[in-house]
């Protein structure tokens, strides 16, 4: 346990020290969605009818970009061989890096959306629903990029890849969270899908540091 | 039965000798499940000769699960076992489950459009199946990302055994969700809803796709295997 302690505080740090890594995850995230008004119209309406999906979208969009700098930077500099050398399991170890990275992408996007929330029109009284489909939805999306980043690593034109691989195995969060979202705008029952998003952020949490391990010992062997 | 395929001389004799009669026999079920479908069948009460579609979409369908089935299989044998000619299948397999997956979805589309007035619908099972098409793709695409062979062999058996989990969605989401397509007609607890004189010009065109992708795969795979001893050879001729 103090292994991935340790391993989660050295991720912590390096992450603090490039701490402009989520401010431009954050601005891409403004900016994506900044787009949607000039590309579909300014009028109220049609904004607060598209809102929650497109927050989500490019939540989705923002996480998939910084993915790839998981395990990218140690792979470089062969700190990935040593980590995957370590006595700690490498599944903690994965586990704490996707800690991280969460901390320093999903969270911030948690942040920037009720400014976003506003920009759309959407009704504020969503705002609750929409911050807990994301504080449940972007550790799952950090979970699985994490596979994907892990798969990609050493390949031609990873960036792209990731998001091709990556994308089509997030579309149940979008799915529910967005379902979750237009549920409590129509008054309807929002726990339902809460639940599931839940239960999927549980499935991701026990079964995905095994496969992103197991390609994290693939691409260093 | 599983090690002693591994070796790829043993494979290519024994799939040398089945080839023929894998191909002869998918086309006498290709011939006369065509005969069945398009002529002796009965037209549908509501859908009229429509309904004739179903015989090239639903054994396409079938066969885009069959195949993904296959490839995460050989994929976690090549994992597990270090099974050499696994890999080669699940390899073979991958472009044969994508063209299936496409045809069932365009065969759909088209079946689509006169019955419920849509090219598309967002419907669980049609996303699902979309989402199978994507995975497919990405498969194929790590595969060839890597200009080491092995590291995209493994990496892309490890994808597909992520992305098995949408098989069994694929399957249920007529189930779990309220969708335009139709629920399970066949593959039911309960037997199947549909009359004999329609199912047998589907199970013969079923066979048939099988029976296709059976021949091809041995192909491509005695393709594969080919290549590989090509490679070596050359390899060895430059190190002499």
């Amino acid at each position: 346990m103090s292994g991935a302690l340790a391993v989660f505080r050295r991720e912590a740090r390096l992450a603090l020290r490039q701490s402009a890594d989520s401010v431009m995850v954050v601005a891409f995230f403004l900016i994506a969605v900044v787009l949607f008004p000039f590309g579909v119209g300014p009028e109220p309406n049609t904004l607060a009818r598209i809102g929650p999906g497109v927050i989500w979208v490019a939540a989705l969009l923002a996480a998939m970009l910084s993915m790839e700098r998981i395990f990218q930077a140690d792979y470089e500099d062969g700190a990935l061989e040593l980590l995957v050398l370590a006595p700690v399991p490498l599944e903690l170890t994965v586990l704490a890096k996707v800690c991280v990275h969460w901390l320093t992408t999903g969270l911030p996007l948690m942040v920037a959306t009720p400014l976003l929330a506003i920009m759309m029109n959407v009704p504020l009284d969503a705002l609750p629903v929409i911050l807990l489909t994301l504080a449940l939805g972007t550790p799952i999306l950090s979970l699985i990029g994490a596979i994907g980043a892990a798969l990609v690593l050493g390949a031609r034109r990873g960036g792209v890849l990731l998001s091709l691989l990556v994308l089509p195995l997030t579309i149940p969060v979008l799915i529910f969270a967005v379902g979750a979202i237009e549920a409590d705008l129509s008054g309807l029952e929002v726990k339902a899908h809460l639940m599931l998003l839940g239960g999927l952020l549980l499935a991701a949490v026990a079964l995905t540091p095994w496969a992103s391990a197991a390609a994290v010992r693939e691409a260093v062997a | 039965m599983l090690h002693r395929f591994a070796n790829p001389t043993r494979f290519l004799r024994l799939s040398r000798r089945v080839e023929p009669w894998a191909l002869g026999l998918m086309l006498i079920c290709m011939v006369s499940g065509l005969y069945f479908a398009l002529f002796a069948s009965p037209v549908d009460y509501q859908q009229g000769h429509t309904v004739r579609i179903m015989y090239i979409h639903v054994p396409a369908a079938w066969m885009a699960l069959f195949c993904y089935t296959a490839m995460a299989a050989a994929s976690a044998v090549s994992l597990i076992w270090k099974h050499g000619v696994a890999d080669v299948a699940a390899k073979a397999t991958a472009p044969i489950g994508a063209a299936f997956t496409f045809l069932a979805l365009v065969t759909g589309s088209l079946w689509g459009k006169p019955m419920w007035g849509t090219w598309w619908v967002w419907d669980a099972r049609l996303t699902s199946v979309l989402v199978l098409f994507f995975l497919y793709l990405g498969y194929m695409a790590l595969r060839s990302a890597f200009d080491d062979p092995a590291r995209g062999a493994k990496s892309a058996a490890i994808l597909s055994l992520v992305g098995f989990v949408n098989v069994p969605i694929i399957k249920f989401s007529v189930d779990w969700w309220n969708t335009l397509h139709q629920p399970a007609s066949v593959m039911r607890m309960s037997g199947p809803t549909i009359h004999g004189d329609m199912l047998l010009p589907l199970f013969l065109m079923a066979g048939a796709f099988q029976l296709y992708y059976f021949w091809l795969v041995l192909v491509r795979m005695r393709e594969a295997l080919m290549a590989q001893r090509l490679r070596a050879l050359r390899q060895r001729q430059a190190a002499a």
